[in-house]
């Protein structure tokens, strides 16, 4: 800090670095939970940027979403302020599998961010690189240097740099040195980071043409619209609050012309021609993969999304490529209604510098650095929701840390940020990280309905949840109890018509008498269908009925899952002490040492989830632990 | 979902129980259960020949009786009977001596996991004395080596014992099992895609089949088809030496335990025999009793690769001829191996090739016999026990262990199937069938030594094109 140029411009608690989807979230439950934070952006139009698909959800992402607003974050309240169309998928499937995923227009959803943002207490919004943490002789962070050579002191810092740390954009031979769209990328930072010890790698993804919606023939293509009663995704509102008209998305296929425009090209692609090095995600294919992959296909779906109400740009999912812009245009107009498409930004595939997660904590404090936080992309997930569940994490991490209390943590049986926050930081992925309900083993239980009464409690002690909320959601929890020990007591008995109404159902009709709950368990019942034969129901809202439906109807399934729990909490409450010397354990084998000691799991039970740590060496860790 | 969680069992609170005495080390063996149910599941399979009930046996003595199951006596015991913390353990320790033999220890296992125990890990005991502060953490350590030392070659004894035939079952039912799992995840994580959906049907059909491949398995495993502990015997012989009248002797259905289970004995690796109380497992190539000159025809090299890994081989040789180059080679290849010699078709008058077979492998061990006359098979079969009982011949406890886990993996993939179905018949949604196929998969990996990591989801993005 010898340089004439450095000076101490402003002192705060906690600095973000990025100001993407973590970053937006951390900031935020930093502030908010009274600590003087300053957000960094490369460009402040850039806040809560969405490069990719223009969604909020999906399956186990829209679980993330609704967790996030339970805690008290604001991505579902910045989407149900800024979707075009919003729909409820999987509901055939199960509860635990609902998904609920909105469009969103990309310009509202970064307008409305960054107004919340600019309007939250003890929060200041900073455009600038940060180009180097700055720590004590402890290796703790004590600030942290921008470009310019400003330099902000602080207590802890998180880093959500996203894809944007010694960033590229590659098409054919194109090699563009920028962040994601277009943007200018982070190109000191990564040196920073190297310097304190941490290991970084490189990783890639992509995404499909934007293209001009005056162009495509939406009557060769599959209109696609949103529900009728759409559903929010933030606790705080209901269905009329958000209620607006829609705008469809369309669907559209690939055929084996434009296959065969892509396999002529393979050798034009970075990606096949190994310029790219970074590993890319399976479920993020670029079509080339999907076309070298599944040779037998002869055609792929296409969605094209609406990017926002007052733009022509459309996105064109399914397409993501690193293909010339020459093969890109021939290949996109062999796609029927897109005969004469005008491309408005090129499919791209872009490689960025991220961590090796296993340097994390579970509060994603580093390991070897005190103070230094990470979330988001830069750990090496992949998806908006990912980065801001990790965001939110952070955030609450890192004001915790100034505070000198204890960080927060959530497991794999609260909800899909515990098991996502898990996942990311003890198995070494080698490939970007998707959330997917396949893998979070309760997800009976970490269901999209019932999120608020997961972590209400939770958000609310960190002082994320107003009191109004609060008691709202007292209220909820309430009715939803009082009503299902109701239905537990209520007996129907055979009269003509229960009969009836069983007999329109579909479903055995009753020769003795039953409990209302053994009904609603049937397949063909349910708590609604069952109304006109329990007249003592009380008039309950939506939410609650839902509840109510659920937790009887899968009651077995979910005592059976509790059970699972119970067992994973044992094996959870086992700590493996902080300082544990490794190679003291006798007789584990030298795979399995050498995991352990890198990921340094906090129980039993994470190192039992370590690839490469054997039940064995469990066992060997157990008798050493005594 | 992490199956490494499943496969631990490291839980303090339970009673787990296991063979605790090499088994053939000599005619008794002893089942250890340690744990605070071990007395309550004593009561369950224990009726003391005196009439007194179990609980008021007291601490360190020995009660005579029998061990019941189902209504049937398993085996005639002595029963030690030692409360906490004057124990091994320092917990409740129950040991029943057994006298039946090795079918009986086995059995009075399977009563005891039957009623509540659970199969104990490798050292498990010791950790428990260990961890309750009865050893010191040197010996612990030292049983920690023994641990992870038998744990490597257990899990090897199981794949090698389990062959290649079954492990393949086993697979083939774990892969159809996945590809299921794999169609529902993907239909789930990407309900939009137009893959083709499983329907609940379909998969309704696959865990049946699923169902009725692994009680197909458990019914063989129940009757020592799978079932490891016992001698590994392989007969050599060339052709036309009476090879296939003595197994089929030796099958006939006195000495069978296993009787043909149709579709199964095509595949069975071995056929599992009990031969004067001595579990005797016979290896074979396919096909043994349907395509009985197979075995012929793939010759005697093929038999040699199957001698390596055998406890002991019975050697047949034509008596009415001369010993050629093939009878040579087989002696010579037994020769400090544990073999016995059968010199067959005596009844047709000797050759005189006995003292030469003797100067190869002992003469107790060379015996005249005619499998068709049934003369001297006796002493064939009072050689063996001789072996066994000696000590010359034995079996692993590690061997008996691991059959009783493999069952109990296959008890659980039972059950969760059975689950699968009820919810398929029940009208639930999809989701709900994942948890049990889950747990089916990661039961038959147990066996396997497989763990179910990222199978799931590897399987969905080899299988199906998905992805924006």
């Amino acid at each position: 800090m010898e340089n004439s140029n450095y000076y101490t411009a402003d002192t705060c608690d906690v600095v973000v670095i990025g100001a993407g989807h973590a970053g937006c979230e951390a900031a935020l439950a930093s502030a908010r939970m009274g600590l003087k934070t300053i957000i960094f952006a490369l460009n402040l139009d850039s806040i809560a940027m969405m490069p990719c698909n223009p969604s909020i959800g999906g399956t186990s992402k829209g679980h993330l979403v609704r967790e996030i607003d339970a805690l008290g974050g604001e991505m579902g309240k910045n989407i149900d302020k800024t979707y075009l169309q919003s729909r409820m998928l999987n509901t055939g499937k199960g509860p635990a599998v609902y998904s609920l995923r909105a469009q969103a227009d990309k310009s509202k959803y970064h307008t409305e961010m960054k107004r919340t943002m600019e309007n939250t207490p003890n929060l200041d919004i900073k455009q600038g690189e940060v180009a180097e943490i700055l720590t004590d002789e402890n290796k703790k962070v004590i600030g942290v240097r921008i470009e310019s050579g400003n330099i902000y002191e602080c207590k802890a810092a998180i880093l959500c740099t996203g894809t944007y740390l010694k960033a590229r954009c590659l098409y054919g031979d194109t090699i563009i040195e920028s962040g994601p769209n277009g943007m200018r990328n982070s190109t000191q930072l990564s040196q920073s980071l190297m310097s304190l010890g941490i290991k970084l790698q490189r990783f890639k993804t992509g995404t499909p043409a934007r293209v001009d919606k005056r162009s495509l023939d939406f009557s060769k293509m599959k209109i696609q619209k949103g529900d009728e009663k759409t559903v929010p995704f933030s606790f705080e509102n209901e269905h009329k609050d958000i209620s607006r008209e829609q705008i469809p998305c369309y669907l559209t296929y690939t055929n084996n012309e434009t296959h065969k425009i892509i396999r002529e090209n393979l050798d034009r692609s970075p990606l096949y021609g190994g310029v790219i090095k970074g590993t890319g995600p399976r479920y993020c294919p670029s079509i080339e993969d999907k076309v070298v992959r599944f040779e037998d296909r002869d055609r792929h779906q296409l969605f094209i999304e609406p990017e926002g109400e007052d733009t022509n740009e459309m996105y064109v999912q399914g397409m993501s490529s690193s293909l010339p812009a020459d093969v890109q245009i021939r290949m996109y107009r062999t796609v029927p209604g897109m005969e004469n498409v005008k491309i408005m930004r090129n499919a791209y595939a872009i490689e960025y510098d991220c961590l090796a997660a296993n340097q994390l904590k579970l509060s994603l404090e580093m390991k070897d650095v005190g103070g230094l936080f990470c979330a988001g992309q830069f750990n090496g997930t992949s998806g908006y929701e990912e980065a801001a569940a990790q965001g939110i994490m952070a955030g609450i991490n890192a004001a915790l840390y100034v505070k000198g209390e204890k960080p927060f943590l959530l497991d794999r049986s609260e909800g899909y940020i515990g098991v996502l926050i898990d996942d990311v930081v003890t198995k070494t992925s080698k490939e970007p990280y998707r959330m997917m309900t396949s893998r979070a083993e309760y997800r009976l239980l970490l269901r999209q309905d019932n999120a608020d009464l997961r972590l209400t409690e939770y958000g609310r002690k960190l002082g994320l949840i107003s009191d109004e909320r609060y008691a709202a959601f007292l209220e909820k929890k309430r009715l939803t109890e009082d009503e299902i020990k109701r239905v537990k007591k209520i007996n129907i008995g055979p009269k003509p018509e229960v009969n009836r109404l069983l007999r329109e159902l579909g479903t055995r009709e009753l020769s003795n008498g039953a409990k209302l709950s053994e009904l609603i368990k049937r397949p063909e019942a349910s708590y609604d269908a069952l109304k006109e034969i329990d007249p003592e129901r009380p008039n309950l809202p939506d939410e609650v009925r839902e509840q109510v439906n659920i937790q009887i109807k899968y009651e077995d399934y979910i005592a059976r899952q509790i059970e699972q729990v119970q067992k994973f909490k044992k094996l959870e409450g086992r700590v493996i002490p902080e300082d544990i010397d490794y190679s003291l354990v006798p007789s584990l084998r030298i795979e399995a040492r050498q995991k352990l000691e890198n990921i340094r799991p906090v129980n039993i039970g994470q190192a039992a989830r370590i690839s490469g740590v054997s039940p064995a060496d469990i066992n060997m860790l157990l008798v050493y632990l005594g | 979902m992490s199956e490494v969680i499943m496969n631990l069992k490291v839980n303090l609170d339970d009673t787990i129980a296991a063979i605790s005495t090499p088994i053939g080390s000599g005619g008794i063996g002893i089942v250890r259960l340690s744990g605070s149910e071990a007395i309550t599941i004593l009561k369950k399979i224990f009726i003391p020949k005196s009439g007194k009930p179990v609980e008021e046996i007291k601490s360190h003595t020995i009660t005579y009786g029998n061990i019941v199951q189902d209504g049937s006596v398993v085996d005639e015991v002595l029963v030690s009977l030692m409360k906490a913390p004057k124990t091994y353990t320092k917990e409740d320790v129950v040991e029943i001596n057994c006298h039946g033999g090795t079918a009986a220890v086995s059995g009075v296992l399977r009563a005891c996991l039957k009623s509540g125990a659970r199969l104990a890990e490798g050292g498990e005991f010791t950790k428990r004395a260990f961890l309750n502060g009865r050893i010191d953490l040197a010996q612990a350590e030292a049983v920690a080596d023994i641990i992870s030392a038998k744990t490597d070659a257990s899990k090897k004894a199981a794949l090698s014992k389990l062959g290649g035939r079954l492990s393949e079952k086993i697979r083939k039912i774990r892969e159809s099992i996945l590809l299921t799992e794999a169609t529902i995840e993907a239909a789930i994580e990407y309900p939009e895609h137009d893959e083709e959906e499983v329907t609940t049907a379909t998969a309704e059909e696959a865990a049946k089949k699923a169902l009725s491949d692994v009680r197909g398995l458990i019914d063989g495993a129940a009757y020592g088809k799978i079932i490891t502990a016992g001698i590994n015997a392989v007969i050599l012989g060339k052709p036309n030496v009476g090879k296939s009248s003595f197994l089929n002797y030796i099958l006939d259905e006195d000495r069978a335990i296993v009787t043909d289970i149709a579709g199964t004995t095509r595949d069975a690796l071995r056929e599992s025999v009990n031969i004067k109380g001595i579990p005797v497992n016979i290896t074979d190539t396919a096909g043994i009793r349907q395509t009985g000159d197979v075995i012929e025809k793939i010759g005697v090299d093929k038999s040699f690769e199957y001698a390596d890994s055998a406890d002991v081989i019975f050697i047949m040789l034509d008596g009415s001829k001369a010993l050629d180059e093939t009878d040579i080679k087989i002696l010579e290849y037994a020769k400090g191996r544990k073999a016995i010699a059968i010199i067959n078709k005596s009844d047709l008058g000797s050759f005189g090739i006995e003292n030469e077979v003797i100067s190869y492998i002992g003469e107790e061990n060379t015996i005249n016999a005619s499998v068709k006359e049934d003369m001297g098979l006796d002493d064939v079969f009072e050689r063996l026990k001789a072996m066994f009982l000696g000590g010359e011949v034995n079996i692993s406890d590690e061997a008996a262990v691991l059959s009783e886990r493999n069952l109990s993996s296959l008890r659980a993939a039972e059950k969760s199937l059975e689950n699968v179905i009820a919810t398929a018949e029940g009208g639930f949604p999809q989701d709900f069938l994942s948890m049990d196929l889950t747990d089916a998969y990661t039961s038959l990996g147990e066996i396997l030594g497989e763990s179910l990591e990222e199978d799931v989801i590897d399987k969905i993005f080899s299988e199906f094109c998905l992805g924006k």
